[in-house]
């Protein structure tokens, strides 16, 4: 008997990853609400993590024809410690009683079905179906991206790249060509053969049978398969175009903004700046903070730095402006911008806002989004960027945000792929 | 104890290891035991590769199923969070026969696997009757990965949310689908193959006969329709695949697909204490071999005997590990006792299994191995010893009485009344729902009326019944009925139409008789 012992501990462990995803589809629903959830519950810095995802058992369950409870239960029980028979046991209070318990499957008064969605999947279900809307592609900018296409084939290359069914066509041309004459010769010399007979030494028999040898040998001489057949794929390194964009992140750090509000405001960045980082791998961010003046910060200051002093918008606006001009012009950039505040501005500033943006901004960006943090009535930006939205439908949105769960609903909705 | 010197001693095993532990192992049970087995094929796995297998059934390869995808999640989730370690080993009935093991097994582990899944389990797929009828081992590996393609193909072709759903519907009535007084022929893939598009012109044919809707020439009175089916049949998911009207081609195909695999699966359900009692007490007593010949070490077989008893721990019923039977115990146990029966037989023994006590041993296991299945390998071979041993003891949950009464226990009075019992608690057939196609309404409504006995007045769970007339309408596309009879009247009819299913009580309808 011819034991086998097989490893195959090196070979692929995701054989289950196919199920995996049929699962994750069928249940999309309960999954994307937990994701919510966990979204507007975790801690700023916390967010590309795996979650834990319960969903109620009987949605998921795999129904079947059971014996429900009731009627006459017979069962042998082991472990016997003080009956005798004919001992009268009262039920055991809280529902079933011993018998009838074959009929769950798996669960233990467990209602919920519990599992791990892991980092990667997290975020698909966080970012599914958002996308940075009126992406145009600009430029074909100095392209640092390639894929490789397949460009035909060649006569030179690596073995890994051998194509074996062009190697092997080519041989069986180039041995078919070769052999041509050779057969033909051989076809004649048979025939002529045949045509003496069987007259023993004749010297033309001899004469053809040498004939013959000589061309069978060289018939066998032509090689299976020759280095001039070899053929290699040709892989071409093709420049991908990339859409260049930029967003601009602007927030607001000033002293009427409180903690929590802050929090808020840094949530919603943390968010899109996730949702850039692994959509669009490419896209520059501009981080601005603004109190009474503005300044371009980086990522780190951004998100924990603290400052605080009055507050003038219209100052990140300008700084704004001033980038986009020296930096990233409109013809070959797409330019995205967020702004988050709790509406609160210097007196006379909101209208300033409001022209910068009309005439200098909106003509220039893809895409505003405004967020203000507020639980109260409007303020003065939302009151005033509240003209806004019909002069440009689709350049421009504004959403209210009042406390952490509305975070991700209002980033989801501003960022919602729009069919069109 | 013999001078040989170990095979390999510690707790890390190697490939040259294994391979030797085999070749000893499979020496000593064939020539000392006579265990014919299938060509042994193992397979080290990974934890990971071990969930995939649990959740693909133990099959190595399947078709696509988000239920699969439940499981495996549900596993991977229990396992990580400790509340559940993984198999040592997962074998297939198949030929070759292949044992999965674990890596984290240690030496002993691994040995102890080899007797208990390349040895035991081996031997009882070769030898058992019912798997000898039910399964064919050299061609399940092939079926299924003709199923898997079959399946992947026409989820291609029709969509995988077509496809999904089909197979919903199929699973949940998966437990109808085999006769159980029929012995199938064998599933082969090549004749599937072969075979499989004939088949669907043909089925479709008949199905076309069955349902044609033009008048017969001569006018038969309305009454004079035969009754169909004929008789009631028991194998609901082979009605639905030969009759329901509306199927394509390539779901009856699928229906059929689950049907085979239900029919794989069926000698396994029937034999679990047999199974693993003949696995254990063959892994028991071929260790201990090793130990006697010196192949194993001191140390590694005080660990096997430590994993042994684990494995054969039996919670009482009071306790809250409590979860059932455990086969291992329970067989382990009745074939260590019958081989003491027959070679130390009491005068007990001479009353209650005269037939065996004082006969060879290594027979009278072979015997009982290769004829019974649980129920009547219960039935059978449970002795009073056994019974004393693990304190068995019966009740009967009656809900017309106020409370539980114990009907017996280890006791003269008790054995045989407990020895029955616990063999009614492993026959399928008295542990799930009775339930056949009674009639289906050919010139009516097309509507298929199945019925269901209750057996001692247990009734149907109501809430998953309704969820599985909802699958039966899937597969049948007509009005459905399902009615449960309780001492002969209707006691409950469930009803499903296209849009929803309700439950009447029995009273207002009468009991369909067969006309």
């Amino acid at each position: 008997m011819a034991l086998l012992i097989i490893d195959r501990r090196q070979q692929g462990k995701q054989k289950s990853a196919v199920n995996r995803q049929r699962f994750l589809k069928r249940f999309r629903k309960h999954i994307k609400e937990a994701v919510s959830d966990a979204v507007s519950k975790r801690s700023i810095t916390d967010m590309e993590r795996g979650e834990e995802i319960s969903i109620p058992k009987k949605d998921i369950s795999e129904p079947i024809f059971h014996q429900g409870k009731g009627g006459k239960q017979r069962r042998v029980l082991p472990g016997n410690k003080e009956f005798i028979r004919g001992d009268r046991i009262d039920r055991p209070s809280g529902g079933g009683g011993g018998a009838g318990g074959k009929a769950s499957s798996q669960g233990e008064g467990m209602d919920e079905f519990v599992f791990e969605l892991n980092q990667q999947e997290f975020l698909d279900f966080m970012f599914e179906d958002l996308e940075l809307p009126n992406l145009v592609r600009k430029q074909l900018k100095d392209s640092d991206s390639y894929k490789l296409v397949k460009g035909g084939y060649l006569r030179e290359g690596i073995p890994a790249r051998l194509n074996v069914l062009q190697s092997l066509r080519g041989a069986k041309a180039r041995r078919i060509a070769l052999s041509g004459a050779i057969r033909r010769e051989i076809k004649a010399l048979e025939k002529s053969l045949e045509e003496i007979g069987n007259d023993e030494e004749s010297e033309e028999r001899r004469d053809i049978t040498v004939k013959l040898d000589r061309a069978r040998r060289r018939l066998n001489q032509i090689p299976f398969l020759d280095d001039f057949d070899l053929r290699y794929n040709h892989m071409i390194q093709q420049p991908t175009p990339t859409t260049s964009a930029v967003m601009f992140c602007l927030m607001d750090v000033s002293g009427s903004m409180t903690q929590d509000i802050k929090d808020l405001a840094k949530r919603f960045f943390v968010l899109l700046h996730l949702f850039l980082k692994r959509h669009y791998e490419k896209t520059e961010v501009v981080f601005i903070r603004h109190h009474t003046k503005a300044d371009e910060v980086d990522e780190e200051e951004f998100f924990y730095s603290r400052e605080t002093g009055g507050t003038v918008v219209s100052t990140a606006l300008d700084l704004m402006q001033r980038i986009v001009r020296e930096r990233y012009p409109s013809d070959s950039w797409n330019i995205y911008a967020a702004q988050a505040s709790d509406g609160e501005n210097w007196a006379d500033d909101s209208p300033k806002c409001r022209d910068l943006l009309v005439k200098s901004l909106l003509p220039l960006v893809q895409y505003f989004a405004y967020v203000e943090i507020s639980s109260g009535r409007d303020q003065e930006l939302w009151q005033t960027y509240s003209e806004i939205p019909t002069d440009f439908p689709d350049r421009f949105a504004m959403r209210k945000v009042s406390e952490p769960a509305d975070i991700f609903p209002v980033f989801r909705d501003l960022f919602e792929r729009r069919s069109s | 104890m013999s001078s040989q010197t170990p095979i390999a001693e510690g707790s890390d095993w190697t490939f040259e290891a294994l391979e030797a532990f085999e070749r000893e192992i499979g020496r000593i049970a064939a020539d000392k035991y006579r265990l014919d087995t299938y060509t042994n094929q193992i397979e080290i796995i990974s934890a990971e590769q071990m969930m995939d297998a649990y959740s693909s059934v133990g099959m190595p390869v399947g078709y696509h199923h988000w239920s699969f995808g439940k499981q495996f999640l549900s596993t991977e989730q229990r396992y990580r969070k400790g509340h559940i370690g993984l198999a040592y080993e997962l074998v297939i009935n198949s030929d070759p026969c292949i044992a999965y093991l674990m890596e984290e097994n240690s030496l002993t582990l691994q040995a102890l696997v080899i007797a208990h899944a390349c040895y035991g389990h081996n031997s009882f797929f070769k030898g058992n009757y019912l798997f000898r009828e039910w399964t064919d081992a050299s061609a399940i590996v092939n079926y299924v990965l003709f199923a898997r393609d079959y399946i992947s193909e026409c989820e291609e072709r029709h969509g995988v949310d077509a496809v999904e759903s089909l197979l919903d519907s199929c699973h949940a009535l998966m437990s109808l689908g085999v006769d159980r007084f029929r012995r199938p022929r064998p599933v082969s893939p090549e004749e599937e193959r072969k075979r499989q598009k004939d088949r669907e012109d043909y089925l479709q044919q008949q199905v076309n006969d069955l349902w044609r809707t033009v008048p017969k020439k001569k006018h038969e009175p309305e009454e004079k329709w035969p009754r169909f089916p004929a008789e009631p049949q028991e194998n609901l998911l082979y009605f639905i695949e030969k009759n329901a009207p509306l199927l394509e081609p390539w779901e009856r195909e699928i229906v059929r697909i689950v049907r085979k695999i239900a029919v794989y699966y069926y000698p396994q359900r029937q034999t679990k204490v047999m199974n693993e009692g003949w696995a254990t007490f063959w892994h028991y007593t071929l260790m201990n071999d090793l130990y006697d010949e010196g192949l194993i070490g001191e140390g590694n077989i005080l660990e096997f005997l430590q994993s042994h008893t684990n494995v054969i721990h039996q919670p009482d019923y009071d306790s809250p590990y409590f979860s059932g039977i455990n086969p291992y115990t329970l067989g382990f146990a009745m074939f260590t006792d019958i081989r003491r029966i027959c070679e130390n037989p009491t005068e007990e023994d001479r009353r209650f299994s005269p037939e065996i006590a004082g006969s060879d041993w290594l027979d009278t296991v072979h015997h009982a191995m290769a004829n019974y299945k649980d129920e009547s390998f219960i039935l059978q071979h449970l002795s009073p010893k056994v019974i004393r041993d693990l304190k068995l003891f019966s009740i009967v949950d009656d809900d017309s009485d106020s409370a539980i009464r114990v009907t017996a226990i280890h006791d003269d009075d008790g054995y045989r009344r407990v020895r029955e019992e616990l063999a009614d608690q492993h026959n399928i057939s008295k542990q799930e729902p009775d339930i056949q196609v009674w009639e289906v309404s050919l010139r009516g409504d097309r509507s298929i009326r199945l019925r269901h006995k209750q057996r001692d007045r247990i009734p149907l769970d109501e809430d998953d019944a309704k969820e599985v007339m909802k699958h039966v309408h899937r597969l049948w596309q007509f009005d459905v009925h399902l009615e449960s009879v309780r001492d002969e009247k209707v006691h409950r009819v469930f009803h499903c139409n296209d849009d929803k299913v309700w439950i009447d009580s029995g009273e207002s309808s009468n009991p369909a008789k067969p006309s």
